[in-house]
Formats: C-alpha cells, structure tokens, sequence
C-alpha cells in the first residue's frame, strides 16, 4: 500500500511540473509584460532596465528553474501590476471564490435533487417537461449570457437584487471575509450563485432522473411494492436515497471544477474572486499572479483525483493489486 | 394663506434648501483599477486620476486643463530660464497631521526620480531641487524648459516624516519582494482620504475635513469606486442605480443610457489622437509583395494611402458620430489646428498616385491593430482595410490584445511591423512630446529620440525645431515654431492622423460632473443631489 500511495504521489508531481511547464511556456504568447508595468512614453533605457531586473532576459529553461526553485519554497514573486505579494493578492480574493462556489453548489444540490426526482416520478406530466426543457437551458446557454439576462431581469427592470460586486462584507479572523451575513452579502449571493450553478444544476437533475429510473425498476422496490408499503415510503425512504450514493460523489468532485471554472461568473458580477483576478491579470499580462493561480488550480484538481484514487483502493483491494502488478 | 401654511412652506423651502446641500455618497465605477496607492508605482490614467483625491502636486490643472496654483500658491522663472522658484501653500496638513513644507518636495523628487518608480521623467534627471527655506524651494535646471511644471498636476508630494516612518522611503519596483507600506496607504494633502483600499476590488474615500480649500467645489462626504471590467455589467449598475458614475460607456450603449430615466451620458473629445503610421526606414517591408524596396519611402504611396482614407465614413460607421477627424497629430485643446486640414478624401487622386509611383495594380502588405486598446480599434482597421482595397492595396490585418500588439511594434519589439494603428496623449499636455517621441528621427541609438516613432519618420528638419521649441520661453515664437513642425510632417505625409476619439462617461441625473478631456474622472468638482 505504501508503494503504491509514493506511486500515486510522484505521479501528481510530475502532472503538477508539467501544468507549470506548459503554462510557463504559453505565458511567452500573452505578450510583454513590461509594457504593460511602463507607460508608452518611458524611456526605453529603462524599459530594458525593468526588463532586466524582472530576469524577462534570461533563457527560458532559466526562467522555469527559478520559477519553480521559487514555488517549491511557496514563494510566487509579487505581481507587476498591484506591486504586492502575490500569495496575498490570492488569499485575499480566496473566501470570496469559496463562498460563491459553496452557495452554488448549494443551489445546484437543493434544486437540482427535487427537480430530478419529479421529471422521475411524474415522467408525463407537463411540468416535468418544463424542467426537462430548462435542463436543456441550462445546458446550452453560455454562462455570461446566463449572467447578462439575471441582471437585466433582476437588477436593471425589477431592481431587486444587486448586479455586482459582494455587498457588506463582515471580517472574522484575520483574512476570512464573508458575505454570508449581512443582508446586501446574502442578496449579492444570489444571482452569480444561480449562473454559476445552473450548469451543475442540470447535471445532477438528470443524474438523478437517469439514477431513480434505475432503482426504481429494480427487484426490491417490486418487492416493496408487493409487501404493501406506501408509494412515498418506497419512493423517498428506499428509491431516493439509493439513488444519492453516486450523485454526492460526482457533487464532490464537481466542487473543483465549480472553483476552477467561476472565471466567467466572477467577471459577469464583477465578484471580487481569484478568478477574476486571474482574468485581470491575463489581460494585464501579470505572469506571477497566472503562474500561481494556475498552479493551485492544478494543485486542486491533483489532490482531488489523488484523494479519490487512494479511497479506491483503499475501499477496493482488488484495485490496489492490479496498479501493484504493473 | 394662513400662518400656518406660510410656516410649513418655510419649513419645506428649508429642508429643501438642506437636502441639497446635504453631503452625499458618490459611488463610481471604472473600467480599469487602481492599481496601486503608491503615486509612483504606475503611470495610467485611471490610476492617477484616482490618486489626485488623496494627493495634489505644486500645480492643478482646472475644469479645462488649464494650470492653476495647487500646492504652490505662486512660481518664478529667472531671467535666463534656469533657475524656477516655488512658493509654497502655508498651513497645509497632510491628513496624518503632518505639516507640508519644502522638505516633502524636496522628499517627493528625489523619491519620484529613485529606481522603481515610473514617473522619473516629472523632474528632469539633471535638475537640482534645493530647499531656501520651509515655503521656498528652488529648481535648477542645465537646460531650460518652459514647460518644466506642466506634468506637475500628477507628480504628487509625499510626506516625508510620514514615508520614514513607515519605511517607503523608496518606490516599490516591479521586481520587489516586499511592497512598501505607501502601496496600500495614502497619505496626501488632497480633498478625499482614503478609509479603506483592497487593490482591484473596492476603495472608499472620505471626505477630507482639514484641506486647506476652505470652500470646495463638491459636496461629497464619500467616494466608494468599484472597478467593473465587464461593459454589460458596468452599463447595468448605472441604470439599475447602483452606481452614480461610470466609465467609459461602450458606444453601442450610449443610447440605452440616454433613454433611460435615470442616467445619461457625458460625450466630449479626448486628447488622445488616434493615427496610422508607416514604415519608411526597412529596404523592404516585412510582410509585403514588394521586394527588394520599401514602397512608403516613396511620398506619392504616403499621400495615396493618407488620401484612400474616407475619415468621415469612419466618424459616422464606425465611430457612430462620436470622434473629432483631426489634422494634426495633437489634439485641438492641447495645440490650436486653425489653418490646418486633412488632404482630401479621393480614391481616383489615390489611385492616380500609387500608377504614378509605379504601382499601377497595387500592392499587399501586413497591418498591425491593436483590439482592446482604443475605442473600436478593430473595427477602425477593418475599415481601413476596405478602403486600401479600393485602390487595390490588399491589407493583411493583424488585429491583436493590446500585450501582443505593444510587444510586436513598440522598441523592445524591434518595432517590427509595416503599417499600424497606435493613439497617443502627450503626457506632457505640450506638443513637444509628441515632436520629440513620435516624429523625431531615431538614428541615433544613444539619443531617446523618436522611440516611440515606430514608423521611423524622419526629418531632420524637423528634428532642429523641436530641439529649439524645447528651450524656447517666448510663447508666440515658440508656437510658431511648432506650426512650422507640424506643416513638415504633413508636407511629409509622414503620418496618417486619423481622429480624436470621444470620452464617454455615464452619469446619474442625480449628479453634475465637469468632463475633461484628459479623461480623469475627478470628484473635486462633482455635485451631487
């Protein structure tokens, strides 16, 4: 088991080094970040001055080894636009990108779970349908114009909920903000909650469906049905919660990517987050804040994958002896 | 009417009378950032327009840009231009308690000239800053320079006692390890404090009791700006009146805006002029069907190009009515164009020209744009694109993001591009700067001449004005030396200036706001009911 867990762990070290290779590299087509820390009428002496200092001169290879000494010892350089630490700038942003992703993921599970299991029992009928064609909304429609469309209907016409931003934000400790409560931080909630998890929403509507459909043509619940036990207590006491083993795992591993992927969401409502900022920095060509962020995004995904895998095998042997004989 | 009615009007009359005079929250929301509190980690626009409510330099610049006292209620210039002397504001407090004197300008220019800032060329490298007494300080200069004060409304004076305290004695350079206390803290003489700052996400101004004007033009007790980057949702905050100010409004939304019942929009030019410029110093362009000799060191190809171009089609299509076609590469408020004009809009003269040069089927060649610079950047280009077509010059357009675009064109790119788009503010407000950056020659490596003249338009000519506009203190014989500058380059059809672009502000009905054409968003001057 031991060897295995040192496998797994080399193995997320070498995906970590590879993400930080291929982003390192990528990094050189965003453009010069140096025209972006000067103005357009610095004299070029100092241009090449600021080029220098930065280390933008050496060799790539050169870059990348002091890029990655440097975030081996957790340190990410300080960021050319805001001259501040970058770790700083990110752990500032982090609670606002948690909050919004829990919230989502929140709304996905509560409206998700019901509305599957309706369009389940009540196949046929028209409201069924409806959610069936709002899956498919949800789908298909891009997030930003998800976004666009709540904060022209809820913001700009009815004017009841805010179009941007976190509200009143309340400190507790010494760097966790939260918006969870205050009255204008819940109501900000709302709206980007909604764009961000009406993706995930879907997915777990018809996961759900997909899942109740199973269990409920399998043999006990005919059996169940046979003992003469109420239509409810079959439904929600033995097909429902059968049904719930598989969608809070891939509710689990979702929360990454809900992370990963709450770009969009935070620049539609100008959510003060770390993919925001992430944005921000790509268009101002800020490499030490994009470098960190897309390490710990891939930090992220690997420990969530390595952790999956190391439950696996430690609840399945079988697999264990399977990845040993290779 | 009874005595009791009159009372009650009273009453209302004054409690209206309060109301309007009632000190107010004013909530702004931009575009860009601002970036750092440290007045000389960034030199943007937004950044300093920002950092001129808690800041102010020896001079403002008023409603039109025109210079006034800030800091220094009044200035000399010696007879032989050397030496200038600043007498300095008595009784002004920075908002930490600190009295200003001498000693923070002194502070202030050493600091703004240390490695790490970005504002080194306010104070010129050479001149000396010398203390006479607590309210005088003197510049002395090797060279003189008429124009020595005008970057000064945005060369903001530090504290000295406060910077030493805190350890700031230095700008934080791009390359730091630790950030100096003055990039998350302010602590200016300015109109507005700063209560709170989280870079990139919120900053709140309070109102600034003790500054030293004891009548202000505004009656805000409180600024929160928020920096929206997304167009749609920057437009939606303004008309769901969640915020009083934005800025800019996207061209396409100006109308929305304006029929909405609540906010409308501020237009006016801006000092920016936006222009094309050539390749005349390559033997052979980089990306061309001409080989073996660059055709735009012919002027006849210069001038067909210049007059391919229909500016109007572009104010109306592109522009939506919204830009100010321009002659000059400098805009009106900054050098009077009376007596200038553009060449004529003439696809058959062009035609004519390109035969004349030898080109009688035209010829294809690359083009670089920028696409999230300038307003409508992209689409200026595609425009050009169709009307090179027309007289059968195929444009390969390169429209790219503004990191690439700079990176490619500009010196550390190798300026490596044929035919481009670039927009250009003096930051000098002078026409010297743009003498000297754009149009100078840049055959002399050790000189910084021309660095920004991507093109390599060169004449020398042109280059012995600038040099005696610089030192010239006369004002009627230093503008016309500049207009003698300017009619060069256009004999030269060195350039293709093509517009001054709008400002777009969105503003709540609720708030009275003086646009200037710098484009600093400031509330000194704002009302709001």
């Amino acid at each position: 088991m031991l060897a295995f867990i040192l496998r797994r762990l080399f193995q997320s070290l070498i995906v970590m080094l590879s993400v930080a290779l291929i982003a390192f590299a990528m990094f050189r087509f965003v453009g010069d970040p140096v025209n972006q820390i000067v103005s357009i009428d610095t004299p070029q002496a100092q241009v090449a001055e600021i080029r220098r200092s930065l280390g933008l001169d050496d060799p790539f290879l050169v870059q990348f080894g002091r890029y990655i000494y440097n975030a081996a010892r957790l340190e990410f350089g300080v960021s050319y636009q805001f001259r501040l630490p970058v770790i700083s700038l990110l752990g500032e942003r982090a609670p606002a990108t948690l909050e919004l992703a829990f919230c989502s993921a929140l709304f996905s599970l509560a409206v998700g779970i019901p509305m599957g299991v309706y369009t389940a029992l009540r196949r046929e009928s028209p409201l069924a349908k409806l959610f069936q064609a709002i899956s498919l909304v949800g789908i298909s429609l891009p997030t930003f114009l998800i976004g666009i469309l709540l904060i022209y209907l809820f913001s700009v016409t009815l004017g009841w909920l805010p179009s941007f931003g976190r509200g009143e934000v309340v400190k507790i400790g010494s760097w966790w903000t939260t918006g969870l409560l205050t009255g204008s931080g819940l109501k900000a909630l709302i709206l980007p909650s909604i764009t961000l998890g009406l993706f995930q929403m879907t997915l777990i509507m018809r996961l759900v469906r997909a899942e109740m459909l199973e269990v409920l043509r399998a043999d006990y619940i005919k059996f169940a049905r046979a003992r003469g036990l109420k239509t409810r207590a079959i439904h929600f006491g033995h097909a429902l919660k059968n049904t719930l083993v598989p969608v809070i795992t891939i509710a689990g591993l979702q929360l990454g990517s809900i992370i990963a992927f709450a770009i969009i969401t935070e620049t539609v409502f100008q959510w003060p987050g770390m993919g925001q900022l992430f944005l921000r920095s790509v268009q101002n060509v800020d490499i030490p804040i994009m470098a960190a962020y897309l390490m710990l995004i891939s930090f992220l995904f690997v420990s969530i994958n390595l952790a999956v895998d190391l439950l696996y095998a430690l609840v399945d042997p079988r697999l264990r002896a399977t990845v040993g004989a290779h | 009417m009874s005595f009791k009615t009159h009372c009650l009007a009273a009453v209302a009359a004054l409690a209206l009378i309060c109301g309007s005079a009632q000190a107010q929250t004013l909530r702004y929301a931009n575009q860009g950032e601002l970036k750092s509190l440290d007045p000389y980690t960034v030199n943007e626009t937004t950044t300093h327009a920002h950092l001129g409510h808690p800041y102010e330099g020896l001079i403002r610049r008023g409603k039109n840009l025109e210079i006034l006292p800030g800091l220094a209620e009044k200035w000399e210039v010696s007879a032989d231009g050397l030496t200038w002397r600043f007498f300095l504001r008595k009784g002004v407090k920075f908002h930490g308690g600190e009295d200003f004197t001498a000693d923070d300008v002194v502070f202030s220019a050493d600091r703004s000239r240390a490695p790490g800032s970005n504002v080194q060329t306010r104070v010129p490298t050479g001149a000396k800053v010398v203390k006479i007494d607590d309210y005088t300080v003197d510049f002395q200069l090797p060279s003189p320079n008429p124009i020595l004060h005008y970057q000064w409304d945005t060369w903001y004076i530090m504290s000295k006692k406060w910077a030493e305290a805190n350890n700031s004695t230095q700008p934080t350079p791009a390359n730091a390890t630790t950030p100096t206390f003055a990039s998350l803290n302010a602590n200016g003489t300015g109109a507005f404090k700063v209560e709170s700052h989280q870079p990139g996400v919120k900053t709140v101004y309070k109102v600034n009791e003790n500054w030293w004007n004891k009548n202000p033009e505004h009656n805000l007790k409180e600024i929160i700006f928020t920096p929206i980057a997304s167009d749609a949702t920057r437009v939606a905050a303004l008309l769901s009146g969640e915020v009083d100010v934005i800025e800019p409004v996207p061209i396409q939304d100006i109308q929305r805006v304006n029929a909405s019942a609540n906010a409308q929009v501020l237009t006016g030019p801006e000092l920016r002029t936006i222009f094309l410029g050539m390749d005349q110093v390559r033997d052979e362009l980089l990306e061309s069907s001409v080989k073996g000799k660059n055709p735009f060191k012919d002027i006849r190809v210069r001038q067909a190009f210049y007059q391919a171009i229909d500016i109007e089609t572009i104010k109306s299509r592109v522009m939506r009515g919204l830009s100010t076609p321009s002659p000059l590469m400098i805009a009106p408020e900054l050098f009077p164009s009376t007596g200038f004009t553009r060449a004529k809009f003439d696809s058959a003269a062009a035609k004519k020209l390109l035969v004349d040069a030898g080109y009688p089927d035209g010829f294809e060649l690359g083009m670089d744009c920028p696409n999230d610079r300038y307003v409508n950047d992209g689409a200026i280009c595609q425009a050009v694109v169709g009307m090179l077509a027309r007289i059968g010059v195929k444009v390969n357009l390169n429209a790219q993001p503004k990191g690439q675009y700079f990176g490619k064109v500009l010196k550390p790119g190798g300026y490596k591009t044929s035919f481009y788009l670039l927009g250009w503010t003096p930051g000098t407000s002078d026409a010297h700067n743009v003498l000297f950056d754009i149009m100078g020659c840049r055959d002399n490596p050790a000189s910084s001449r021309g660095e920004s003249n991507v093109g390599g338009y060169c004449n020398k000519k042109l280059d012995a004005l600038t040099d005696q506009i610089l030192v010239e203190a006369d004002k009627a014989k230093r503008d016309a030396m500049i207009r003698e500058a300017f009619q060069l380059s256009i004999d030269d059809f060195g350039y293709i200036p093509l517009h001054q672009q709008a400002l777009a502000w969105g503003v709540s009905k609720k708030v009275k706001l003086p646009q200037r054409a710098d484009n600093a968003v400031n509330f000194q001057y704002a009302i709001k009911e």
